[in-house]
């Protein structure tokens, strides 16, 4: 079987709050295959833009493993920090706070080639930076503007353009277009698509924007309240979720057709919290079909190929 | 679009530094204070070659004479000229303020950052050294100081610097710990930027605006601490005139003879105020949002 690009095996990630151990990614495993976008959708403050920091080590993880192509990055010193980081890079949601506000474009895409120093000469660095700012389309004559300048979209293609200096095989995306107007979206979605073509890019695609990731995943991870409750193929996820968290949110998702009957599945009940949560489903609370066995552990589940639930009534529900 | 590509040629032609002082030279109160901030240092500078009378030459005919076509400012207690006095003694009042502000500056960003940027135990030991500090009140530490080291134009600024580090270093510290949440910070890590460059050109930056108003703000704050200790004997001695020291001198005959605090106050007035439009200008010029 191929390596896949990225394998996260039990990670978990705590935050040690005033009131308690505050369980943000709690126990995920996936696997991302190369040249794949794994989308991660989930409510806000479920876990899903910890899990890729904490993938990429911006932030250390408490427990469980970080496989990159095979080998194990769960821990690693400086210089092999340095060299993870060419391999696997971040564009950020904001593209207003992830821009040095005092450094011009072509500053902010050059100082990683400048400092990867594997351009030698002044005109090597120029001729690289004219090509990453062509590659994600933007005009030479901005490359002295400063970011305030920019419109939104802009910004994030020179956060996409910094991004991909090092040439990095994976990166995480960590709702790039949440934060830009409709419009502005499908532009850059395009231009990541594109680059993943053209590159042989790996993406992790957080968001909660559900039409984005249905657009451009190959898989999707479903997340609540850090933990993962199903992942599946995207087209099979949006055909038949599995799990009744699932249900509820993509029955959430408008519909353009005013004859569908869709029923809208309402949750009842209170979020739990995510600080020191006992064992179990953590949707429990809120699911219509919670019962006793609910309480205990859950396993990730292969129901169908390459579908995987986390639910222990998700056989019977479903009918399989 | 021809105009947009004009700014941008200009733009690289230029470096940092002119581009500054491209916006500097709009902002008219600025210049204002820049233009009296280097006509005083040009005037103390030459002070021994222009001033009429020697600072030291005692006229006890003159003592107290009132402002003339002889004596500008008036003589004082001694009957020395006021003018002559106050340019020379420009020398030791801008070069204590400018110097021990620039010290209290450089040791309040280096441990500003480190405590910033780093946090952690590192902050709350330094941080409540800091406070120690803070809890004596900054003239009572600077007089400690300057007893404890002795009198002198070096150790004189020393007394005068540390009493202004903890300031320095909480206000860098607030504005630093805002910019590290930024995520160019984190996007900074991830390219491999040393933790020296990351402090360095992408959070000092962004965070260094409040303090260039307060350390211009400083300098006048300085210079009338730097007249307390030489009016209590421990900063610059006589007979070598100083602002403050001057001032001091004549508070006791302010009633009857106001001008011998009258010109001294003035001038200091003066420098506290150019320096604080300059700073008010720095800060603006400096900061790419509100250019043009």
């Amino acid at each position: 079987m191929e390596v896949p690009m990225i394998e996260v095996r039990h990670l978990k990630k705590y935050f040690d709050t005033p009131k308690g151990l505050l369980h943000a990614v709690d126990d995920v495993s996936f696997k991302i295959g190369k040249g794949k976008t794994m989308g991660v959708v989930g409510e806000s403050g479920c876990g899903k833009s910890t899990l890729g920091r904490t993938i990429i080590h911006l932030l250390e993880s408490t427990d469980g493993q970080i496989f990159l192509n095979g080998e194990d990055i769960t821990h690693v010193n400086r210089k092999k920090m340095h060299e993870i980081n060419e391999k696997m890079q971040i564009v950020f949601q904001d593209p207003y706070s992830s821009l040095n506000p005092r450094q011009t474009v072509e500053e902010i895409i050059k100082e990683p080639l400048k400092l990867s120093g594997r351009y030698k000469t002044r005109a090597e660095l120029n001729a690289k930076t004219e090509e990453l700012m062509g590659l994600v389309g933007i005009d030479e004559r901005l490359r002295l503007a400063y970011p305030h300048e920019l419109d939104g979209g802009r910004r994030q293609r020179v956060g996409i353009a910094r991004a991909l200096a090092l040439s990095p095989d994976f990166i995480v995306c960590d709702e790039p277009v949440s934060a830009l107007d409709v419009s502005i979206q499908a532009q850059v979605l395009n231009l990541l698509q594109d680059l993943q073509q053209q590159r042989g890019l790996t993406y992790m695609f957080v968001t909660h924007d559900l039409s984005v990731v249905r657009h451009i995943s190959d898989d999707i991870c479903v997340m609540y309240l850090g933990q993962l409750v199903e992942t599946a193929p995207a087209k099979e996820l949006f055909a038949a979720p599995l799990h009744p968290y699932t249900k509820a949110l993509l029955s959430a998702i408008p519909s353009t057709d005013i004859h569908s009957k869709q029923e809208r599945i309402r949750l009842k009940g209170e979020i739990t919290s995510p600080i020191d949560p006992k064992p179990g489903c953590r949707f429990a609370a809120r699911c219509p079909y919670a019962c006793e066995n609910c309480r205990k552990l859950q396993e990730l589940q292969e129901l169908m190929p390459n579908h995987f639930v986390s639910c222990c009534r998700a056989k019977e529900i479903n009918g399989l | 679009m021809r105009k947009t590509n004009d700014v941008m040629h200009r733009r690289r032609k230029e470096g940092q530094f002119a581009q500054v002082m491209h916006r500097l030279r709009k902002n008219k109160a600025a210049m204002l204070g820049l233009s009296i901030v280097l006509v005083l240092i040009v005037l103390a500078i030459l002070s021994p070659w222009i001033m009429p009378y020697d600072y030291t030459k005692m006229d006890i005919k003159n003592k107290y004479a009132t402002p003339s076509a002889d004596h500008w400012f008036g003589c004082d207690e001694l009957g020395r000229d006021i003018f002559s006095r106050l340019l020379y003694g420009s020398r030791a009042s801008l070069s204590l303020g400018l110097l021990a502000t620039l010290l209290s500056t450089a040791i309040g960003v280096v441990l500003g950052s480190v405590v910033g940027y780093f946090g952690g135990k590192v902050d709350t030991v330094i941080m409540r050294l800091l406070d120690i500090f803070q809890a004596i009140p900054g003239m009572l530490l600077s007089i400690a100081i300057s007893a404890a080291l002795g009198s002198g134009f070096g150790n004189t600024i020393i007394a005068l610097s540390i009493g202004g580090v903890p300031m320095t270093v909480r206000l860098l510290r607030g504005s630093i710990l805002t910019v590290r949440k930024q995520e160019y910070i984190e996007a900074a890590e991830k390219i491999n930027c040393s933790k020296l460059r990351i402090i360095t050109s992408h959070i000092l930056p962004n965070a260094i605006a409040p303090l260039i108003v307060s350390v211009t703000m400083g300098i006048g704050n300085t210079i009338l601490q730097a007249a307390c200790l030489s009016y209590i004997g421990l900063g610059v001695q006589p007979p070598t005139p100083e602002w403050g020291a001057m001032l001091s001198a004549g508070k006791s005959v302010i009633t009857r003879y106001p001008h011998l605090c009258i010109f001294p106050g003035l001038c200091i007035m003066v420098i506290v105020l150019s320096f604080n439009m300059l700073g008010d200008g720095l800060r603006d010029a400096m900061d790419p949002k509100l250019k043009n």
